[in-house]
């Protein structure tokens, strides 16, 4: 009664409608998340039904057969993230550490600017660079470079198609390593001038100081930038089903080719007759949003907890 | 720079509405196989009726069913007809049934992309079954190399090339490959998406021909206009009665010969294999696939339009991008079977 | 002997220091290769046709991407509208008028939506807008769009809301100001510049995406006309004509992708500019 009246008294004043508005809106982000895991649960039932834990290890993908496994997707997805990895990390961190140390202020923004414009990159532009340049570049030079010396190990074995798990991790490195470079660098700017100083004062040079000292005080920062590079490198769909072969195949060769979850769910969700077969294309997707979603969890907390030891220990 | 803002969004959405003409737009989606007829088709026919726009988009053939299925475009089209279980689903989904309308004949080609040769290979179904088998592993294996004398196949390895989306391309290959092949029809069988042994997939006609094209030593399965269009290599096929037969007009019309006359009332079936001296092996149909009964008159008249005109003027333009005319017999039963259409 | 190893010591740090700088070179250098590519390839290919006409069949040469270039405006246009204003007015609520706990939950749902590939967007949007309409849309693209502009525009909008000073709040309230008309018009001028600039990098990251386009937008022919068929995109043509095996479509890939490259890039530089002009008011 009372109650009611001042709600609505209330709401004439301007303040409570403006609130509730923007709480509206504000809920509609909480809504619109809510959904988007509802939906991708509920719609991939009928394999968890069918085939239970056996989903993530089983690798035959049979559409005539109703045999759907995402193990090679699974396998494919790990192979070329770690490959981009490989390549992304020594020169994401060697970079950042020439941005955060090195470099004089102006040049770091400047470059950083530049690299921040790489990360802008679309990545169908990606893709089309790859087909036009990086899978004659595998065929050409890098497996010739590889195989010829070490063919007998079994990474480097057999024959080469241009496309494959090596190729699209390239392409992913390229495409991850502005994140490496932007968060390290933020990270190693974070680590407080006197732990620097310290080393240096004990007479150690430069290098000995960054490396022994400032970039282990930033290691799980750095740990952080990695896991969300490995986040970007995993849902990447475009770039990577334009060059890796598209084969649900495990091979332990990395010039073998492969496929992704993200590639398989772009081919073949518009064609997937047969509710099993989508709701495999669907389960596939909650796998990869759940590998995402933690990734992301883990790397922010990384990074948090890094910058806040900086500003604690710096005083 | 609000004020530009509110400009920009203004001019653009009276654009939207503006330009909203009254032609009417009918979208299909499904076989990359007959992408180059139908898109011609629909350039033609839409600069003789500019009220209708035909939007057809090359997903597929599997995509086609499955989108033709859900309802979200008005026709689908696809090679490798729907099987019996598509059609009750489809039934289930709508109550009301849908129907098959052969378009064109065309033929799958192995086609090969082997540096120094550029002949006409001659492929057996036993060294094409090896091959995509992963049995047949290098050019110069005595299965390619034995109705080949004379051709200097080098010791390379062979890479497969197949598709990676479902397709009636396929469907057409995995059909011939399940007649000639036991051990294929055992171990892969045939369909629109199959589980592969070995190879690379490309999608759609378009990607398979590239990813051959750009591949040396590389051999996939594509429609015909698609290796000649590109220039690439294409290889004759032995068929049934003992010959090697190169894909075109003759072989391709020889192979539909026989089912011209006995056509089932639905339009479906294989061809390929079939007898005949003179025949290509791997020939098809492709179909249109149209829904018995439509919401919208306006679109069903307009399809129905395009179908009548796609069986008279439509046929006399196909023989240019390679793929046969509908025998006599079928066009005229599929010109009856337009009624059926509501 | 403590003269050599100190000699080696500083040819390790001055060797590897030098790497570093070498690993930032190529970084950096990879960016002006894309960009040169893409204007070497894409600038002989940009002619008006490709601005002005609707591609060809198959197979002919000629033709042009214009109803891909109308359908992603369209379609960012449509996506703006949906996603910014349920970012700009979430990220006041979180920023004004919120409790931590509500906060916080709002944080993270916007942050796991971040997180979500493209892709699985894509599904989200064909389930919940193309199967129950039936057919493939514009909107249907605007919407997968539109939702990943969401997270980037409410995390900025709160954080340079919060980070307008308390003098200017104090003060216009302590002028009788009531909290909504504070808001609308000293706090959300003083953040304008951070907030615009979040909103153009949303509509740059998503102007390039394909994958959620893919079972969405789908594909046109010919040019859409109002909201509800099937658009063609720049994204998702370069997809299709670079994949294919047609020289003159990859021509026109390139083409495709140089416009599609300096759209993004410009709106990128564009947005880092009115950032780096200063706030309008200097944080405290």
């Amino acid at each position: 009664m009372s109650g009611s009246r001042s709600f609505l008294a209330k709401l004439r004043n301007g303040d409570e409608i403006v609130r509730l508005i923007t709480l509206i809106f504000a809920a509609t982000v909480v809504l619109i998340t809510a959904a988007l895991v509802w939906e991708l649960w509920a719609n991939s039932a009928l394999p968890r039904q069918k085939f239970g834990l056996n989903f993530f290890v089983t690798s035959v993908w049979d559409p005539i057969m109703d045999q759907f496994g995402a193990l090679p997707f699974i396998y494919g997805t790990m192979v070329t993230s770690a490959v981009a990895l490989v390549i992304a990390v020594p020169l994401g961190i060697g970079a950042a550490i020439f941005l955060a140390e090195l470099a004089p202020p102006r040049v770091s923004d400047t470059l950083q600017f530049f690299i921040d414009l790489l990360a802008a990159v679309p990545s169908v532009i990606y893709g089309l660079l790859g087909v036009f340049i990086v899978v004659p570049l595998m065929r050409t030079v890098i497996y010739p470079a590889l195989n010829k010396p070490f063919g007998y190990l079994p990474i480097f074995k057999g024959p080469s198609y241009g496309v494959g798990f090596m190729t699209a991790g390239i392409v992913l490195a390229i495409m991850v390593i502005p994140y490496i470079i932007s968060v390290s660098r933020e990270v190693l700017l974070s680590v407080p001038r006197d732990q620097r100083e310290a080393a240096l004062a004990l007479g150690s040079t430069r290098w000995e100081s960054t490396w022994k000292v400032v970039v282990p005080f930033a290691k799980t920062g750095i740990m952080g930038s990695i896991f969300l590079a490995l986040a970007r490198a995993l849902g990447e769909t475009m770039a990577v089903t334009m060059v890796i072969g598209n084969t649900p195949k495990i091979a332990a060769s990395l010039f073998a080719p492969g496929y992704s979850i993200a590639a398989v769910i772009a081919n073949e969700f518009t064609e997937a007759t047969g509710d099993l077969y989508l709701q495999s294309l669907i389960a596939l997707g909650l796998v990869l949003f759940l590998l995402t979603f933690i990734l992301n969890g883990l790397a922010r907390l990384l990074i948090v907890v890094t910058t806040q030891k900086g500003s604690e220990a710096g005083g | 720079m609000k004020r530009i803002a509110g400009v920009a969004i203004g001019v653009l959405a009276l654009c939207a509405i503006v330009l909203a003409d009254n032609a009417l737009l009918i979208n299909g989606a499904g076989a990359t196989f007959p992408y180059p007829i139908y898109s011609k088709w629909f350039d033609v026919y839409h600069t003789k009726n500019p009220n209708f726009q035909f939007n057809y988009q090359s997903v597929g053939s599997g995509a086609g069913i499955k989108q033709v299925t859900e309802g979200t475009v008005d026709f689908g089209a696809s090679d490798g007809p729907m099987n019996d279980d598509q059609l009750k689903a489809y039934q289930d989904k709508h109550s009301f049934g849908i129907l098959h309308f052969p378009t064109v004949l065309g033929a799958d080609v192995p086609t090969y992309n082997i540096p120094g040769v550029n002949v006409a290979l001659n492929f057996t179904p036993e060294a094409l079954a090896g091959i995509f088998l992963g049995k047949v592993t290098k050019w110069n294996d005595p299965a390619i190399a034995g109705p080949n004398k004379g051709v200097n196949l080098p010791a390379a390895d062979i890479v497969v090339v197949h598709r990676s989306d479902g397709s009636g391309t396929t469907y057409i290959w995995t059909d011939y490959l399940s007649k000639v092949s036991d051990e294929w029809k055992g171990k892969v069988n045939k369909g629109t998406s199959v589980n592969w042994p070995v190879g690379l997939g490309g999608k759609g006609n378009e990607g398979v021909t590239g990813l051959v094209k750009q591949t040396p030593n590389a051999i996939g399965y594509v429609e015909l206009i698609y290796a000649v269009q590109n220039n690439i290599p294409y290889g004759t096929v032995k068929n049934s009665s003992g010959s090697f037969v190169k894909a075109d007009l003759a072989s391709v019309t020889a192979a539909a010969a026989g089912v011209a006359k006995e056509m089932p009332e639905d339009f479906r079936v294989s061809i390929t294999n079939a007898p005949g001296k003179t025949a290509y092996p791997i020939s098809s149909f492709t179909w249109l696939l149209i829904p018995q009964k439509f919401q919208d008159a306006s679109k069903r008249d307009a399809i129905k339009g395009f179908l009548s005109w796609m069986l008279s003027d439509g046929q006399n333009s196909v023989e240019t991008l390679s793929y046969a005319k509908l025998p006599k017999e079928v066009v005229e039963k599929e010109k009856k079977a337009i009624n059926n259409i509501q | 002997m403590m003269d050599g190893r100190l000699r080696w010591r500083k040819f390790v740090s001055n060797f590897m220091l030098a790497m570093t700088g070498v690993c930032a070179i190529v970084s950096v250098l990879v960016l002006f290769f894309i960009l040169g590519y893409l204007l070497f390839n894409g600038g002989t290919s940009i002619n008006w046709d490709f601005f002005t006409k609707l591609p060809k069949p198959v197979g002919e040469t000629g033709g042009g991407m214009s109803n891909a270039i109308v359908g992603s405006g369209k379609i960012l246009l449509m996506a703006s509208i949906i996603g910014v204003p349920i970012g700009f007015l979430g990220g006041i609520y979180l920023a004004e008028f919120s409790g931590k706990g509500v906060a916080s939950v709002v944080r993270y749902a916007a942050d796991l939506l971040n997180g979500v590939p493209s892709i699985v967007i894509g599904i989200f949007a064909y389930s919940l807008v193309v199967l129950p309409f039936k057919h493939f849309s514009a909107y249907a693209g605007a919407f997968a769009l539109g939702i990943m502009m969401i997270p980037i525009t409410l995390r900025s909008t709160e954080e340079f809301l919060k980070s307008v000073p308390r003098m200017l709040r104090e003060g216009a309230m302590a002028l009788g100001a009531s909290r909504w008309k504070t808001i609308a018009t000293v706090i959300v001028p003083a953040a304008y510049r951070g907030i615009m600039t979040a909103i153009l990098l949303a509509l740059a990251r998503v102007a390039g995406e394909t994958a959620p386009l893919l079972f969405t937008a789908f594909g046109n022919r010919f040019e859409s006309h109002g909201w509800s068929q099937p658009t063609a995109t720049l994204p998702v043509m370069i997809y299709t004509y670079a994949v294919s095996p047609y020289d003159d479509w990859h021509r026109q890939a390139w083409a495709a992708g140089l416009v599609l490259l300096g759209l993004v890039l410009i709106i990128n530089i564009l947005a880092r500019t009115i950032l780096s002009r200063g706030i309008a008011v200097p944080r405290s």
